[in-house]
């Protein structure tokens, strides 16, 4: 992965949190010194559909839409949406998979079928060097509230990234509803352990 | 300062750092967050008018009166502002004016993909195009100078991606503000627009884009940034950073404003290069302009006018055409290569459900409109048979009920929808003995942009708490007679309701009543299914909720699989309940 540019691609279901995500994503960017941009979908589109989020963080960015077979870190935060986004990852990039399965209307009618688990397993180790699958959704069920599972991903990304957590936490802190900040800070240390 | 703002987050503070005092606007993806967030700045007022060329009107009054000021709209919006933005090109104003139109290449939330650059050249008046978040603060603030400048109304044009995407904003200070103004300038020679008046503004127009083009040689935001001179590159908007992610090499003529073009500086350009490409999103608006000055550009000959141009195509395009070096990328074959689509659905506890269950139950041909519920048009509901523009679904239904078709027709329009474009066609139909039924599917709130305010609520964009406009009252006023108001989470009372609208013989209005579940947050406990009960017969399956799903278990003799509730997604909105013939559905004790 190239020196001093990071080129992440969040892909999930609209209802996830993927654009919470992403914000707190790029402003964690900004703190560590980069010029940042982000691109999200908004609009009718997060009424449960398909849901991607570009972000760079690197010393000049132009575009803040990422090219196919760019990505150095492509987070999943549902099975199919992953493997609905492959086409970006670098071959040497980093995949990191929240296990979660949500079926899409044309599975639940019966129109279409979900793939199978290890077959997008497969797909996944086909198209990028590393990959790595995280409990993120099981985890923030455990801490009583599914939607922090997000920051659990979140978590694991910045143990992977190796970056300081006291900006994460500060970020994290400054982004969330005060209401469930301790829950989400919780959330963060509880996916820095899932990836340790 | 440093901060990371989206581009509508940027216009918001450039709205604030111009001066600007009054700001409207209806909401409208991608454009709805400009005024949420203008509405955080104190000094400024704001408010979500009632439709876009009420609010394009409201805020001429402004500008007349003294007051700087800011409306905004989506693409389609400016069709529906238009009218009253073309007076102002006439006029000219007492104090700055601002019209943002974010664009929505790719269709990602409209029913169209308009060029609104065309806007400028028809209504003649300037047009700047901002590419990141740092330009859409600064051309807001550079709108109002050279509005005041030159005594236009001044079009600021993002698209989807400038709008919504994030990038670091150097903050500028706090702004001068006019202070008292008034008494209101009488000068009816300017601002009335009598034929006689203003057939002597015309001149005045056409001298101004003259002065604007000149103005537009030495503007800023228009340069030159010379690279290779072998390949020279003509572009704005996010497209500018888009190719020079793609050509880095190349040099650039970056245009801040769209019209009038600096034809020197083109010329200039154009000599300096050995190949010209211009680049744009949708249509050849620049290239067009550039040919018939006898410069030999290549623009829409290699890049498609339809869908966004994101880098991924501009590098596709410039190695096909060997503008860049061939470059082997593919994906090795996977194997799972049918995906399935993932469409936006109606989110469990919707209010619009039941009625969508119950158009596709009865087979009737319904008149669409726009809003969360256009997703009725998708399967399982398949319910929404033509859509096309706000408050067109009544319109369509009158002419539906003057055919003679053999069957009665519906038409499903929003509370906000209705407000917006909607009481006019009613109108129409009560004086014009219009047959058929409108469905107003009112759930309080302006769902699909984000939950804005509208009339049917008692509070405005600022907070303040206001009258609530009753529909019932309102529709009856129209001259309605035959209106029903239902509880929309009851079906069997919907569905009764719906039987005699439609067996009306005239114009019948169904209220279907029920709030957004983001406006009641009032979720219920999760419900649950007997599966001893259930027999897998699929009927929950057609009320589309993502909270039914199907589990493992199957009914021996089918083989088809029984239903179950995600009890994350599920807010206890009774409507499965309801229809699940076999009672296997139910209310947590």
């Amino acid at each position: 992965m190239s020196e001093d540019s990071y080129k992440f691609l969040i892909a999930g279901v609209g209802g996830q949190g993927t654009v919470l995500a992403s914000d707190i994503l790029a402003e964690v960017g900004i703190r560590l010194g980069y010029d940042t941009k982000k691109s999200d979908i908004l609009g009718l589109a997060v009424r449960g559909g398909s849901v991607v989020s570009h972000i760079q963080w690197a010393p000049k960015v132009h575009s803040p839409v990422l090219d196919e077979y760019d990505v150095d870190y492509l987070i999943g935060f549902e099975w199919l949406e992953t493997l609905r986004r492959l086409s970006y990852i670098k071959p040497d990039g980093f995949i990191l998979a929240n296990d979660c399965r949500i079926d899409p209307m044309t599975v639940t009618s019966g129109e279409a079928n979900y793939p199978e688990k290890d077959r997008m397993m497969a797909d996944f180790k086909k198209a990028a060097q590393h990959v790595q699958t995280i409990a993120g959704t099981r985890t923030a069920l455990d801490l009583g509230n599914v939607l922090c599972f997000n920051i659990v991903v979140l978590g694991g990304l910045s143990t992977i990234l190796g970056n300081e957590p006291d900006i994460w936490r500060a970020v994290i802190k400054e982004r969330v509803p005060a209401k469930v900040a301790d829950l989400n800070l919780t959330a963060y240390e509880k996916g820095r352990e899932l990836i340790n | 300062m440093k901060a990371l703002l989206s581009g509508n987050e940027a216009i918001a503070r450039g709205a604030y750092e111009a001066g600007i005092e009054v700001a409207t606007g209806y909401p409208g993806t991608p454009s709805s967050e400009i005024l949420q967030n203008v509405s955080t700045y104190k000094t400024i007022y704001s408010e979500w008018s009632v439709n876009e060329k009420v609010a394009m009107d409201a805020a001429a009054g402004a500008a007349y009166s003294g007051r700087r000021a800011l409306v905004t709209t989506k693409q389609v919006g400016m069709n529906v502002l238009s009218d009253s933005l073309f007076y102002t090109a006439y006029t000219g104003l007492e104090a700055g004016l601002v019209v943002l139109t974010a664009d929505d290449p790719g269709m990602f939330s409209s029913q169209n993909e308009q060029d609104n650059r065309h806007y400028a050249k028809l209504g003649k008046f300037p047009m700047l195009e901002p590419a990141d978040s740092q330009e859409c603060k600064d051309f807001i603030v550079r709108g109002i100078e050279i509005s005041e400048q030159f005594d236009t109304p001044v079009v600021v044009r993002t698209t989807m991606r400038t709008s919504h995407s994030k990038s670091v904003v150097e903050l500028g200070g706090d702004p001068a503000q006019a202070g008292d103004v008034g008494p209101f300038t009488r000068n009816m020679q300017k601002y009335n627009c009598m034929c006689l008046w203003s057939k002597k503004r015309h001149p005045i127009l056409e001298q101004r884009l003259l002065d604007l083009a000149e103005f537009a040689e030495t503007y800023p935001d228009n340069f030159i940034s010379w690279g290779d001179r072998d390949l020279g590159i003509i572009a704005s908007g996010v497209v500018y950073e888009y190719a020079r992610q793609v050509f880095p090499k190349a040099s650039f003529l970056k245009l801040g404003m769209v019209y009038p073009l600096p034809q020197k500086k083109i010329k200039e350009f154009a000599d300096g290069v050995k190949k010209l490409l211009v680049i744009e999103e949708l249509d050849p608006f620049i290239e067009e302009q550039v040919r018939a000055m006898g410069i030999d550009a290549i623009g829409k000959a290699l890049f498609p006018p339809c869908d966004e141009l994101l880098p991924q195509t501009l590098q596709r395009i410039a190695r096909e055409n060997g503008l860049l070096p061939p470059v082997e990328k593919t994906l090795p074959a996977l194997d799972t290569p049918d995906l399935p689509g993932r469409s936006p659905v109606l989110c469990a506890g919707c209010p619009h459900r039941s009625t969508f269950y119950l158009l596709n139950k009865m087979k009737l041909p319904v008149a669409g409109d726009i809003g969360c519920y256009n997703l009725g048009t998708l399967p399982p509901f398949n319910a929404q048979h033509t859509m096309g523009s706000m408050g067109a679904s009544i319109g369509v239904l009158h002419g539906m009920g003057k055919s003679g078709l053999p069957e009665p027709a519906v038409c499903t329009i929003g509370d906000g929808t209705f407000f917006h474009a909607g009481i006019p066609p009613l109108l129409n139909m009560v004086h014009n003995h219009g047959k058929g039924t409108v469905i107003i599917m009112d759930n309080r709130t302006t769902a699909m942009t984000g939950h804005q305010d509208h009339p049917g609520n008692n509070y405005t964009l600022m907070g303040k708490p206001t009258k609530e406009v009753d529909i019932e009252t309102l529709v009856r006023a129209l001259g309605v007679e035959k209106v029903m108001s239902v509880d929309a989470f009851d079906v069997k009372a919907m569905g009764q309701a719906l039987k005699e609208c439609t067996a009306y013989d005239g114009t019948a209005v169904l209220i279907a009543k029920g709030p957004c579940i983001f406006v009641s947050r009032n979720p219920q406990p999760a419900y649950n299914v007997d599966t001893d009960k259930c027999v897998a017969c699929g009927t929950c399956a057609k009320a589309g909720c993502p909270a039914t799903i199907k589990i493992d278990e199957v009914n021996p003799k089918t083989k088809m699989k029984k239903a179950g509730i995600d009890p994350v997604l599920c807010i206890g909105c009774d409507i499965c309940r309801q229809i699940c013939p076999t009672g296997a559905i139910r209310k947590p004790e």
